[in-house]
């Protein structure tokens, strides 16, 4: 029989669970009874992909990559085009979703973790189209990286907070977005970004994501008439690779995750947890993560914000142990040449994130035979990467 | 037959009772032992030793600036339990409730943590983030060692009350109010109501925590419940010395220090 997971005690074989202060569990249990309501309620799953169409523009396109076909050699590739969904990247998807969820709990206001500013961007974005107060937590190092989003999560009327415990980046905005909600949860909603935290969060955001992997599904069996031999997707938390992943499960797809290997995984300076992490619990949850040998969490590194993270979530641990998705990391080098070798090629200019998944794919197509086919999925678009991009390639262009 | 845990054998008395919170390391181990004594000078009667963490999301600014300070210095879980057997050379007496984040714990791994916990004295343990749910192997181990689990109840546990207050071992710990650790200058208005119905179910002690701050505070728990246990406040009157201790001026720090104290919970 088909194993269903999370159980209902929200693990995924070893992971997930509820590692979180007593204060927490009142908050989470009623999450939950709400989630589970209202996603067996159809009214509720009609607006959330009523909204998805009409206002975040899906379904987003699969969009054949005929050209780097061409050039590389090999398997066809496919692009399932995210960086096309309003906001410019999948988290929109989950932020949608959660805010639909929010409102029907009655909660009016929203509290958001954010890295490099996307998921703080599709929060502030639902805050304001649903007529919700918003608080984003953001690292002050992230603040002064990320100037560009900061100002749009502002202009949408969203509060930013700077934090300054710890290095002051996604795992500190993490933390403080989790005190902040221990304290102030009778009236907060805490809109998590990823597939991360304690249960139920990630079975919801995995549920709000799955969007992605069942449109390509649906049209991939359109173009191609069977499904993709191999599906990519980045990992950094793990969303857009969950909500891709999900669906094809019980397929014969072979599913690859792509980490951030930053500088190298024989390198210190790296994000590539489940390459190179071990068990542990992190915000709520038991998953890999990065830490040194007494417990103490340590900082990742990777040139991509959204990846920059040292913990996964607990479904993907799970996926990895029982070997069911293979994860490969991909260093800032080679990400950034498949990046440039994707916008010149398709004048397509994705997301630093996005291209560690494509990557990662250029690597195998060429080994792989022209009645092959592969799916990326292309999580978001490169325009919040551009003074990143402009320091790298200002030389070259 | 029912024998006493070592920690019910140190427990002087099971009312009134003064519960410090420091972290260990925090500006030094050597330090650590100073306070620790000085707090025992001052009537506490369980020491909370806090292992500093890298990530403690039960707790606000005050203590997490204490832990990194700790964390500095080089201290560790292993390294704060081994520090309990110098704590007992230099005469503390009362019991010790080791407090730390699970992570640290599952990195030694529960055999060898126990262990470790068992061979260095340690009578109580506290981990905040390991729910009643998720905390049934480490009751388990708890039991099996005779060191008690210390549980936490909150203004929002509800119908788990009950079942925490139950299970509860050495004594309870009652969040007064919901949030993170530190001092508030109100005690919440439910919060009284609250540790009455804790009290109707709980068989250990019930001391109250997060926020308290004052002497009037001090009085007012009192007069409710079993025990008040105070963590930030006291970290704040470490961190007022720490330009003494800087300076090497240890006596003047420690004698500001247990003043304060005093002044606290008279």
């Amino acid at each position: 029989m088909l194993q269903v997971f999370p159980d209902l005690k929200g693990r995924y074989g070893d992971f997930g669970g509820k590692y979180v202060p007593e204060t927490l569990m009142g908050p989470l249990q009623e999450l939950e009874e709400s989630l589970d309501q209202a996603m067996a309620d159809p009214d509720f799953l009609k607006e959330y992909h009523h909204v998805l169409k009409e206002y975040a523009g899906r379904p987003t396109s699969l969009s054949y990559a005929d050209k780097l076909t061409g050039q590389l050699g090999g398997a066809k590739i496919y692009l399932k085009r995210e960086d096309l969904n309003h906001t410019g990247a999948h988290k929109l998807n989950n932020a949608i979703g959660q805010a639909l969820l929010a409102k029907r709990m009655g909660k009016e206001k929203i509290i958001a973790e954010t890295g490099a500013g996307q998921h703080g961007v599709a929060s502030a974005t639902v805050a304001a189209k649903f007529g919700l107060e918003c608080i984003v937590f953001m690292g002050e190092e992230d603040i002064r990286r990320q100037e560009l989003n900061v100002f749009r999560m502002k202009l949408l009327g969203a509060e930013v907070v700077s934090v300054s415990s710890g290095n002051g980046t996604l795992k500190d905005a993490t933390n403080e977005a989790i005190r902040y909600w221990v304290a102030n949860c009778e009236d907060h909603f805490y809109l998590i970004g990823s597939v991360v935290g304690p249960h139920p969060y990630p079975r919801m955001v995995r549920d709000f994501q799955r969007i992605i992997g069942d449109e390509s599904k649906r049209q991939f069996l359109e173009v191609e008439k069977e499904l993709p031999d191999r599906i990519f997707a980045c990992v950094g938390g793990g969303s857009n690779a969950m909500g891709m992943f999900y669906p094809f499960l019980e397929d014969k797809s072979e599913l690859v995750g792509v980490e951030a290997a930053g500088k190298g995984i024989d390198t210190p300076e790296h994000a590539a947890t489940l390459s190179k992490g071990t068990p542990g619990v992190i915000h709520g949850s038991m998953t890999y993560l990065m830490q040194d040998e007494n417990g103490q969490i340590t900082e990742p590194y990777s040139i991509s914000a959204g990846l920059d993270y040292p913990g996964i979530g607990p479904e993907h641990a799970h996926l990895f142990q029982t070997k069911q998705v293979r994860y490969e990391a991909i260093t800032d080098e080679e990400a950034l040449d498949a990046l440039k070798l994707l916008t010149q090629t398709e004048g397509i200019i994705p997301a630093i994130e996005s291209a560690h998944a494509l990557a990662q794919a250029f690597k195998e197509a060429p080994q792989m035979s022209e009645n092959e086919t592969i799916l990326i999925n292309l999580s978001g678009r490169g325009d919040k990467d551009m003074a990143t991009l402009m320091e790298h390639f200002q030389e070259e262009v | 037959m029912l024998t006493k845990t070592s920690f019910q054998g140190k427990l002087t008395k099971t009312e009134n009772l003064f519960i410090p919170f420091i972290v260990a390391g925090d500006p030094g181990p050597e330090w650590t032992i100073q306070f620790a004594l000085g707090l025992q000078e001052e009537g506490a009667d369980v020491l909370e030793l806090g292992v500093p963490y890298s990530d403690p999301l039960a707790d606000g600014p005050t203590i997490q600036r204490a832990a990194q300070r700790a964390l500095k210095a080089g201290m560790s879980l292993r390294k704060a339990i081994e520090l309990v057997p110098k704590l007992r050379e230099h005469g503390l007496e009362i019991p010790v409730v080791i407090f730390t984040y699970y992570n640290p714990v599952l990195q030694i791994g529960h055999e060898e943590f126990f262990e470790l916990l068992e061979k260095n004295g340690v009578e109580g343990l506290l981990i905040p983030d390991l729910p009643f749910e998720e905390s049934e192997e480490i009751r388990n181990h708890s039991e099996e060692k005779g060191i008690e689990f210390i549980s936490l109840v909150a203004p929002n546990s509800d119908q788990r009350i009950k079942q925490i207050a139950e299970h509860a071992k050495g004594f309870l710990y009652c969040v007064s109010s919901l949030g993170v650790t530190g001092e508030r200058k109100e005690m919440s208005a439910g919060a009284l109501a609250f540790i009455e119905k804790v009290r109707q179910h709980s068989q250990v002690p019930v001391a109250v925590g997060f926020g308290i701050s004052t002497n009037d505070h001090v009085r007012l728990v009192r007069d409710h419940a079993d025990g008040v246990i105070i963590g930030s406040k006291i970290i704040r009157l470490i961190e007022a010395e720490l330009e003494n201790i800087e300076k090497g001026k240890m006596d003047e720090a420690l004698k500001h220090f247990t003043d304060e104290i005093r002044a606290l919970v008279q």
